[in-house]
């Protein structure tokens, strides 16, 4: 039986200039547990994670042909409207990049973009969204000093916390702990154990035991073809294909 | 072996002795105007316009020039800095990066920075002969616009392509346009570096001669209406040195004088704002 999907991908190719990025990918993300994509380095998981809320668009001589489906929605359509794409996907990026503002700012920047105004509201939206990413204990006595004076690893929970607070369905996750220390690593990998029962996490990685500690999905791509995907433990286990077997096993990569 | 360490020191030498040059001719000036100006400096000289006989005064100040200078180069910069803003904001926000318009766009302003200040005089001066103008402070004040205008944007252009692309992400990915990113993420990101760029421009700006000898002309009131001629602080340096009167000569130097503390202050008063802004600079 095929679980529920936001993301349906059909028959997506992504060209930067003359490189083939990515080659006739189609899947279907299923929902609410933690996708982790994995694959050597260059091999576009990166592209395919950033083609599920067009930041691919920002990428000079891109050229994308076939579909993203999000919520029945081809996103790739011209007349699509971006913003509202993009409010659905919280993004962490492998250095997190809090915006020029206080801790504060940062987590209401998104609701009032989209027009919450009203103090008590963003108070709480604040509040609410930096305990789900577990930084509220840490930072509710600075709430109103520069994003940059905690620490790196606070700062990708900030981030977390800024990408919940437009209430997304779908988080993307690329690479995300790869510039943090393992404590830090640990409390994102955790906030994204607990927050797989309402969100669909979609985290990118090339370490494999993150993704074994992660994954109930697995989607494994080499040189830009999609070669296998499944439930982890059958991806893990029992792979169907030789070439996932092998770089699983560490013969490539 | 001792060949390296000859050539290290050789260079060490060179380096200090060019820091060292730099330095000093620095301190040079601000001395030569100092000994030279201070004598002929009087309250007056910031308090008044230009009294008593001889060509551009003996005695008074030289305070028309003074204002003159400051509306005509904040003019000049507020309006530079409303032509440059999106024009900046378009070549790294908007524009495909690195390509043909915004290497087009980037090649014509340092041509247009490369122009000699007394062309744009002598452009703003045949556009204002179109338009039926005369010198005015309106005339000068477009025609530095257009001088600063390739400086501003350069400088700018080059704090806000230092802005990092993950920052922009950032605020897209969490549903923002480019026209909020921009105002909201680039502009704070990039402020201490915008106000060094509009700094820089005002100070090229007040310090012109050339550009406004026939735009702005010159006038011994304090400017009181847009359309009337203006004096400005180099012209009157220059006007004052001019004269074969030595009275006069001296009091060049103290407008000299003037001028490089005018520059001086603003620079530093922009220096002590923009680092109250720096806080949230992401590095």
């Amino acid at each position: 039986m095929e679980p529920e999907t936001h993301i349906r991908v059909k028959n997506l190719n992504v060209y930067y200039g003359k490189d083939h990025v990515l080659r006739d990918v189609s899947i279907n993300i299923p929902d609410k547990r933690v996708i982790v994509i994995i694959g050597p380095s260059g091999c576009g998981k990166t592209t395919l994670l950033r083609s599920f809320n067009r930041l691919v668009d920002t990428v000079d001589g891109v050229r994308v042909s076939g579909e993203v489906m999000v919520d029945e929605e081809n996103i790739f359509d011209p007349h699509v409207e971006l913003t509202h794409i993009r409010k659905k996907m919280g993004l962490l990026s492998q250095t997190p990049y809090p915006l020029p503002m206080s801790i504060y700012d940062n987590v209401a920047y998104g609701p009032r973009l989209h027009g919450i105004k009203d103090k008590k509201k963003l108070n709480s939206v604040v509040e609410h969204y930096l305990k789900i990413a577990g930084l509220w204990e840490e930072v509710k006595d600075k709430l109103h000093t520069p994003a940059t004076q905690v620490s790196i690893g606070q700062q990708q929970r900030l981030c977390l916390a800024r990408g919940l607070a437009v209430e997304p369905e779908i988080i993307l996750a690329d690479e995300p702990t790869s510039a943090l220390d393992p404590k830090s690593s640990r409390h994102i990998e955790e906030s994204f154990l607990r927050l797989k029962k309402d969100y669909t996490i979609i985290v990118v990685t090339h370490i494999l035991r993150q993704a074994r500690r992660l994954a109930d999905y697995v989607i494994f791509l080499y040189c830009g073809e999609l070669i296998e995907h499944g439930p982890a433990r059958q991806v893990f286990e029992s792979p169907r294909e030789k070439m996932t077997r092998e770089y699983i096993q560490g013969v490539i990569s | 072996m001792d060949r390296r360490r000859i050539e290290e020191n050789i260079f060490k030498g060179l380096m200090i002795v060019s820091t060292i040059a730099l330095c000093l001719i620095l301190v040079l000036i601000v001395a030569a105007i100092t000994f030279k100006g201070l004598p002929s400096m009087r309250l007056s000289m910031i308090t008044q316009t230009p009294k008593g006989g001889f060509y551009l005064g003996k005695e008074g100040g030289i305070l028309n020039a003074i204002l003159g200078s400051i509306y005509l180069a904040g003019g000049a910069t507020i309006l530079a800095l409303f032509l440059a803003l999106p024009v900046v904001l378009y070549l790294n926000l908007y524009a495909r990066r690195n390509g043909s318009i915004v290497r087009l766009v980037r090649f014509c302003l340092d041509v247009l920075w490369g122009i000699p200040s007394i062309v744009y005089g002598a452009f703003g001066f045949t556009i204002m002969l179109f338009f039926g103008l005369r010198a005015s402070l309106l005339g000068g004040i477009i025609t530095v616009a257009l001088l600063i205008l390739p400086i501003m944007c350069r400088a700018m252009d080059e704090v806000f392509s230092m802005v990092p692309r993950g920052l922009l992400e950032a605020s897209y990915a969490v549903g923002a346009t480019r026209w909020e990113t921009a105002l909201k993420v680039v502009v704070r990101q990039g402020l201490p570096g915008m106000i060094t760029a509009v700094l820089i421009a005002f100070g090229r700006g007040i310090g012109d001669a050339a550009s406004v000898i026939f735009t702005a002309g010159f006038s011994d009131a304090v400017p009181n209406s847009l359309f009337r001629p203006a004096a400005t602080l180099p012209l009157a340096i220059f006007f004052q040195l001019g004269t074969p009167f030595p009275q006069v000569q001296n009091r060049a130097y103290a407008s000299a004088f003037i001028l490089t503390m005018i520059i001086l202050f603003i620079s530093i008063t922009t220096r002590i704002v923009s680092r109250k802004y720096t806080r949230h600079i992401i590095k």
